[in-house]
């Protein structure tokens, strides 16, 4: 036993004394530190969807590249996202789907985060089809033939209705709602998750099965698969003010940004940039082409599209002195 | 109608068939087939009303009750006690893996490189497992860091150790006193058991966001919530062991003089050393077993690429991280499980050349360590991870082969998935949830009572009752019909491939990598190519339930099957009977016991699956639970249907147990 107690001596005094004295000879090189203090750090939150994605990298890049931010990515859900603005650790949120409850609890009671204007892209949710369906059953596209269709949406999940397939649970939806009070013979059923969903409608278009699904654009899937929105009756002011008598379609969200309160008042170029952020549809549909149907990295996706678009960057960064 | 009787007989599969009393066991399957019957009759009657159905966005009673408390903690003032506590344990916990981190995963800022750079820790992991396990493991060792690094995860890989490191050694710190102590006190062992059943089968996915709360985003949460999970085992398997300590043993160095903290120290920790280290064994599997959920809050680690890529849909990309945390568990399992033994090796007296070789060994191998060490620190050669393009490869390849699946099998596939579900899942569904509750539930407590007895049939009504309570009556009913047949499924395959591999040596080694891999290979990897081939529904979550619950209940019946004596099976050859005459008549009857472990432990491990299923159609109490993960205005459903999950784990294990508790008893 005693010579297995002087290896384990010897390595353990040896690793010390290794992680101690200073290295001489050797090829490894510091990184460079200039410019990294002037804007501090920025912490965004990464919500599961890949247009998201989008936005927080491309963000991201520009903050470390152009301003020597120290950019923290913060991979969570919505809902946490917001919880850690109370928390502190998390700054921004850059692509937010209306949710006026998270508004009302964070913004207006607890006062720990405020807006911080749209990124120019606007929301848009409702049913949708897969393309061969348009094609094959032209006036799909009306709710009020959708009874006429029913059947053909029947599955074993759906109990004799036809079935209308709801995506991830933390998404906004009205979809049962609407269901009962537009009287459809139809009824939701939770795939769970946008990737359930996804895979779906792929199936759907690929083997020619009829899908009906809540979807949403922008999404990166909608180039793989060109889905059709099926139009619900119009949507008024306030049609949708009391979620049991829902019976008109989704709004059209303005994404919008929020950032933590603390983080807002500290004005740095970090934030400056942020309120700056606007881009549109097609801008982030392409960086989440990069990252889903290229499968590049998010960070190499984003900085193909900056490389590419210097001007937009170029207009988002904060004026010099312009405090 | 005949699909509707063919599962409830498998709930009494765990009652051994005792080789004489099979008047009883006659007597026992007329009365469930009249239980069942009358079910069927009353559900056929009174099919749809008070089924206790609520909308996907109701809330009801105690769930608001919940939701509202919950929300008094978010706005709660940041500065009362409780939170000054959890965020000063947060504050450590964060150092802590942070210091970690900069020493072999993240660059020690200024240096482009952690403070330890590739070569010096593989240097270490290898040291360390050679001085604990032996040098064939300090290979197997070796060579899973090098494939980290090829794989292209190495940092990642280096983030799950610390993030299961450091829940482990906390395990260790809390468990070990908690183990003596129900060891030594009955009453103590009485109210902590539930306590770990309730941190074993509730979803994370419920706790999350209150642990947010206490501990933030991030690493410290990360922690707590693997610890969680992974604290009951040690606890439990420790005092197993300490309490197996003889008695008598325990009394001769009393009678000795021996004070109670000599005795605990000087003799019961030391015997029950070996099953201490199985325990802490079970604990690390456990905590690894956490990695993908710890990345829904920004935990580090290997379970961030994986959900991202699920995100993207893309299996490949998945599938290579996947592949490196079935590799750390390998290597995990080996080397606990060699160290345990080496223990007990290296503590009897052993040849005393062997000693001096190893000593050399050893002492070779300390100063090897320190120069890699640093080499690492000063060339980039050593501290870089050597680049491959292996993870690409195989990820791409991955890719290839689900697309080239999904599209030409899935139409076949998907109508097996239709067909199944409206054959079979439909009405046993409409049995058990489509039934006024309070007939489901007298047939439950009926079932309960007939195959397990009065204390099942207790369990099972306060089980029922708190179901009830919560208020997701028909929702957990819904999880329950899915969770009955997955286990049918569960079993039949346990009893095939387990059978097989009970009587083949060389089936078994074939077979059980990837039994290993499947248990361990996160179900997040392979939720797509399901989710492709089947659908968006209830029969995915079964198949994927399934996919990780047949490996353990696989290797449970392999193990009963081999442990049967081998001279029985062959007095039973020379007595002329054929293959399958032995495997009916001698082998399975005798390893009834362990078909009704590997029943049990299915059951539990399906049940363990169902928040996932919710993320793939199967509804109810798993996509409740996520909802509420998901929802702020949801929290108070997401909780109740995480304690419906608890409720039914309970049930459904006390009513196996006390079913095998009762067969036992009559063969005997």
């Amino acid at each position: 036993m005693t010579g297995r107690r002087i290896a384990v001596v010897v390595a353990v005094v040896g690793v010390i004394l290794a992680m101690v004295i200073p290295a001489f000879g050797g090829n490894i090189e510091d990184v460079e530190t200039k410019g990294l203090s002037a804007c501090g750090d920025v912490n965004i939150a990464v919500n599961n969807w890949v247009g998201y994605e989008a936005d927080a990298f491309v963000v991201g890049q520009v903050a470390k590249e152009k301003l020597g931010c120290i950019v923290n990515y913060i991979y969570v859900d919505e809902q946490i996202s917001w919880q850690g603005f109370a928390s502190g650790q998390v700054d921004a949120v850059l692509e937010n789907w209306g949710h006026p409850e998270l508004v009302d609890l964070y913004v207006k009671k607890l006062g720990v985060a405020e807006d911080a204007g749209t990124i120019g892209i606007d929301g848009v949710i409702g049913w949708y089809v897969p393309p061969w369906m348009k094609k094959k059953y032209p006036d799909i596209t009306d709710w009020k033939n959708l009874n006429k269709y029913a059947s053909l949406f029947k599955t074993s999940e759906s109990g004799g209705k036809g079935q209308l397939l709801d995506g991830d649970p933390g998404f906004v939806t009205n979809d049962e709602a609407l269901v009962k009070n537009l009287k459809l013979d139809y009824k939701v059923v939770f795939a769970g998750s946008e990737a359930a969903l996804i895979q779906a409608f792929r199936t759907g278009e690929a083997q020619h099965k009829p899908v009906i699904g809540y979807f949403y654009s922008p999404q990166w899937f909608l180039a793989e698969v060109p889905l059709v929105k099926v139009n619900l009756p119009k949507y008024t002011e306030g049609c949708d003010a009391d979620p049991a008598k829902v019976d008109c379609d989704y709004p059209i969200y303005k994404l919008d940004k929020i950032v933590g309160k603390q983080f807002a008042n500290a004005d740095s170029t970090g934030y400056q940039l942020i309120k700056n952020f606007k881009w549109t549809t097609d801008d982030q549909n392409l960086v989440a082409k990069y990252i889903t149907a290229d499968g590049m990295t998010p960070e190499d996706a984003a900085q193909k599209w900056i490389d590419a678009n210097a001007t937009k960057v170029e207009a988002w960064l904060p004026r010099a002195g312009g405090r | 109608m005949t699909t509707l009787t063919s599962p409830a007989p498998e709930t009494t599969a765990p009652e051994p068939e005792p080789p004489g009393g099979h008047r009883i066991h006659l007597r026992r399957s007329w009365m469930l087939a009249g239980v069942v019957g009358v079910w069927i009759v009353l559900a056929a009657i009174f099919q749809g009303r008070r089924t206790l159905e609520i909308g996907g966005a109701e809330q009801v009673g105690v769930q608001n009750w919940f939701g509202d408390r919950a929300n008094d903690i978010l706005t709660a003032s940041q500065d009362n006690w409780l939170l000054t506590i959890t965020h000063w344990i947060a504050d450590v916990l964060s150092a802590v893996v942070e210091w970690l981190q900069r020493l072999v995963s993240v660059p020690d800022f200024p240096s482009p490189y952690p403070a330890i750079g590739f070569l010096g820790v593989l240097a270490i992991a290898w040291f360390v497992t050679a001085l604990i396990a032996g040098w064939r493991m300090s290979l197997l060792t070796a060579g899973c860091f090098v494939m980290f690094a090829l794989l292209g995860f190495y940092e990642d890989s280096m983030d799950t150790l610390i993030v299961i490191g450091v829940a482990v050694a906390i395990s260790a710190l809390i468990g070990l006193p908690i183990a003596i102590w129900i060891a030594h006190d009955g009453k103590a062992r009485a109210v902590v058991t539930p306590v770990l059943d309730v941190m074993q089968t509730l979803p994370s996915f419920t706790y999350l966001l209150p642990l947010m709360l206490l501990f933030g985003i991030g690493a410290a949460a990360a922690v707590v919530c693997t610890l969680i999970y992974s604290l009951p085992p040690l606890i439990r398997i420790a005092s197993h062991g300490l309490q197996n300590v003889s008695s008598t043993t325990l009394q001769a160095t009393t009678s000795m003089g021996q004070t109670r903290w000599q005795s605990l120290l000087k003799v019961e920790l030391p015997m029950a050393k070996h099953t201490i280290i199985v325990g802490l064994n079970q604990t690390t599997m456990a905590a690894l077993s956490m990695a993908t959920i710890a990345a829904f809050i920004n935990g580090p680690g290997l379970g961030q690429p994986v959900v991202r890529a699920l995100n993207a849909l893309r299996v490949g990309d998945a599938f290579v991280p996947g592949l490196c945390i079935v590799l750390m568990a390998i290597m995990l399992d080996r080397v606990t499980t060699a160290a345990s033994t080496n223990a007990d090796r290296l503590a009897r007296s052993e040849n005393k050349d062997m000693a001096v070789r190893r000593a050399q060994f050893l002492l070779v191998g300390a100063v090897v360590t320190v120069v890699a060490v640093y080499l690492s620190r000063v060339f980039t050669f050593a501290a870089k991870p050597p680049d491959s393009s292996l993870g690409r490869w195989i990820a791409d390849g991955m890719q290839r082969a689900v697309d080239w699946i999904s599209t030409n099998w899935a139409n076949a596939t998907l109508s097996i998935s239709n067909h199944f579900t409206n054959w079979f899942i439909n009405p046993l569904e409409k049995l058990i949830a489509g039934s006024p509750w309070f007939i489901t539930g007298l047939a439950i407590l009926a079932i309960a009572l007939i195959v397990g007895g009065w204390k099942a049939c207790v369990a099972a009504l306060i089980c029922l009752a708190g179901i009830r309570w919560l208020g997701l009556w028909n929702d957990s009913m819904v999880t329950l019909t899915s969770t009955l047949v997955a286990t049918v499924f569960v079993m039949i395959l346990a009893a095939v491939v387990g059978v097989f591999m009970g009587r083949s040596i060389r089936g078994d080694r074939i077979i059980r990598p990837f039994l290993d891999a499947g248990q361990t290979m996160p179900p997040f990897v392979y939720l797509i190519p399901v989710l492709a081939l089947f659908g968006a529904t209830r029969f995915t979550a079964i198949v994927a339930a399934v996919a990780y619950a047949a490996p353990a209940a696989i290797k449970i019946v392999a193990d009963g099957i081999k442990a049967v004596s081998a001279t029985t099976v062959e007095s039973a050859q020379s007595a002329g009977a054929v293959a399958i005459q032995i495997i009916t008549k001698v082998q399975i009857p005798m390893a009834r016991s362990a078909f009704t472990v590997a029943a049990n432990q299915g059951l539990l491990y399906v049940l363990s699956m169902v928040v996932i299923g919710g993320l793939v159609g199967a509804g109810a109490l798993g996509y409740d639970v996520v909802a509420g993960f998901k929802q702020q205005p949801l929290q108070g459903r997401g909780l109740a249907a995480g304690f419906s999950i608890v409720l039914l784990g309970i049930m459904l294990d006390r009513i196996t147990t006390y079913a095998a508790r009762r067969g036992e008893g009559s063969r005997r």
